[in-house]
């Protein structure tokens, strides 16, 4: 059975944001790390760059496929987790503690459209 | 209208070792039971062992059975002797590809032809159209026969350990048929593979490759799936139908010409396309790329030569034995000289390529 997290948002495309005051760390969830297996490769935006909520932002790989990320929230990239350049299956380990970027959220009521934990948990079927 | 997927005689067994099944080729097909680079890995340096029941066998009979299959093969049938199998193309006239396959040579009466599971009804009804002028029977043996492949190099090892199969006595590319391990069971076995290691593939009645595969399995064997059958026959520069070889790609495009015998007596369906081909040099060529940076080329990506497209990736991984990006790719020829530097665009990035020889990692055949 997958790890979820209470107190995160969640998007259909098993994205989650953690909130902190006008920041969101974005990362995937234990559910979709589990269903992708071994990530060998994570394709993250750069410092500076927009992302939009609903549009994809990189990707994660395994040795056979490539899944997109889409943004569950807009704004600004301030920081992307450069360990996962290094060690991509950091994700595999703890899907949760290892996020992919950082962003300064532009519209905070966006996590109003997000799952919470027992949503999620329903729509996984767990 | 949605086709019933089929199953194949080790489908129990894929379920019971929880593997990811997935369809492939109208098939419910094990992709990997652990992860595709631990099977990987397995095969790489121990021995692994796969279904591939999937695959078709097609046997052809009769007085005119050499003269039909070279018509129909690329490759040259008279230049083996029974007990040895060639590899090569089946060819539309205009040398865009069938399938590709293994010819198997019991006699000058008695051809075995193995081909690709998601090309058996067109490869039959290709093959019996083409035989109505000669005097051979086709018969279709998909059904009957299951396979699979013990690859590795313990493979021969294993084949003695578990088996009592001398494997010794075969070298790359011939075969034994006969009545082997188990009674009344007809067992075919070939030093043959799809890996670029040595090994071994065993055909037989569905009941034999049951037994045999349990077998495997108690001696510890690690089973491999489609996933890492894919990165293992692609790091050895060996093709897929689908992807290196289709309708549109001859093998003289893909530079599999030295599996095409233009100049073979009785010529064959394609021969004069691929000569055209040859002389002429084919608009695009297959390569291989090595990229720069761990991002992974996919099927479809673009390859750009600067900002222009002059191609696609057909195949590409993050090759697990070399870890480096490495692809296959079809692109316009005058771009596709060793040493050239092209683009291929991933997502939103484009990223540095280099062609290289497509053979990315030297296989480990007992030849």
């Amino acid at each position: 059975m997958s790890k979820i997290i209470d107190g995160l948002f969640y998007s259909e495309s098993h994205e989650y944001v953690r909130v902190e005051g006008d920041f969101g760390y974005i990362g995937i969830t234990d559910y979709a790390q589990h269903e992708l297996g071994n990530v060998v490769y994570v394709d993250m935006p750069e410092v500076d760059d927009e992302v939009t909520a609903g549009e994809d932002f990189g990707a994660v790989e395994s040795v056979k496929a490539a899944s997109d990320l889409m943004s569950p929230v807009s704004g600004t990239v301030v920081e992307v987790n450069e360990a996962l350049e290094d060690e991509p299956g950091l994700i595999n380990k703890d899907a949760f503690e290892n996020w992919i970027i950082k962003v300064e959220m532009s519209d905070k009521s966006e996590l109003d459209a997000l799952m919470d934990a027992a949503a999620y948990k329903a729509m996984i079927g767990e | 209208m949605t086709e019933e997927i089929k199953v194949t005689c080790l489908h129990d067994r894929h379920v019971a070792l929880g593997a990811l099944m997935s369809p492939f080729a109208g098939y419910d097909m094990p992709i990997q039971y652990v992860d595709i680079t631990t099977e990987h890995n397995a095969v790489r340096n121990k021995v692994g062992v796969f279904d591939v029941s999937h695959m078709g066998e097609v046997e052809v009979t009769g007085p005119e059975a050499a003269k039909f299959t070279n018509y129909i093969f690329t490759n040259d049938i008279t230049t083996i002797e029974d007990g040895q199998i060639l590899y090569g193309m089946m060819l539309y006239p205009d040398g865009g590809t069938v399938d590709d396959l293994l010819v198997y040579r019991v006699n000058e009466n008695h051809f075995f032809l193995v081909i690709n599971a998601a090309n058996i009804d067109k490869d039959v009804a290709w093959i019996m159209e083409q035989a109505k002028n000669f005097d051979v029977k086709v018969e279709n043996q998909s059904e009957q026969f299951g396979q699979i492949a013990v690859q590795g190099p313990q493979a021969e090892k294993i084949m003695r350990e578990v088996f009592g199969f001398d494997g010794s006595i075969l070298k790359f590319y011939t075969f034994v048929r006969g009545m082997h391990w188990i009674d009344d069971t007809f067992v075919w076995v070939s030093r043959t593979g799809y890996t670029g290691e040595d090994g071994f593939e065993i055909y037989a009645a569905p009941e034999g490759i049951r037994w045999m595969w349990d077998k495997l399995m108690e001696a510890g064997v690690q089973p491999c799936g489609l996933g890492c059958r894919d990165t293992l026959r692609f790091e050895a520069g060996l093709p897929l139908y689908g992807d290196e070889l289709t309708p549109e790609i001859s093998p003289i495009a893909a530079t599999f010409g030295m599996f095409v015998k233009l100049d073979k007596e009785g010529g064959f369906i394609g021969r004069d396309a691929c000569a055209r081909q040859k002389a002429e040099g084919t608009p695009k060529k297959l390569v291989g790329l090595e990229l720069e940076g761990k991002a992974i080329p996919r099927h479809g990506y673009e390859v750009l030569d600067g900002d222009q497209v002059v191609g696609y990736i057909t195949t590409g991984y993050h090759s697990i034995t070399l870890d480096k990006s490495v692809a296959f790719a079809l692109v316009d020829r005058s771009v596709g000289e060793l040493g050239n530097t092209l683009n291929v665009r991933i997502r939103k990035k484009v990223f540095p390529a280099t062609v290289v020889k497509k053979r990315f990692y030297t296989p480990n055949y007992k030849k």
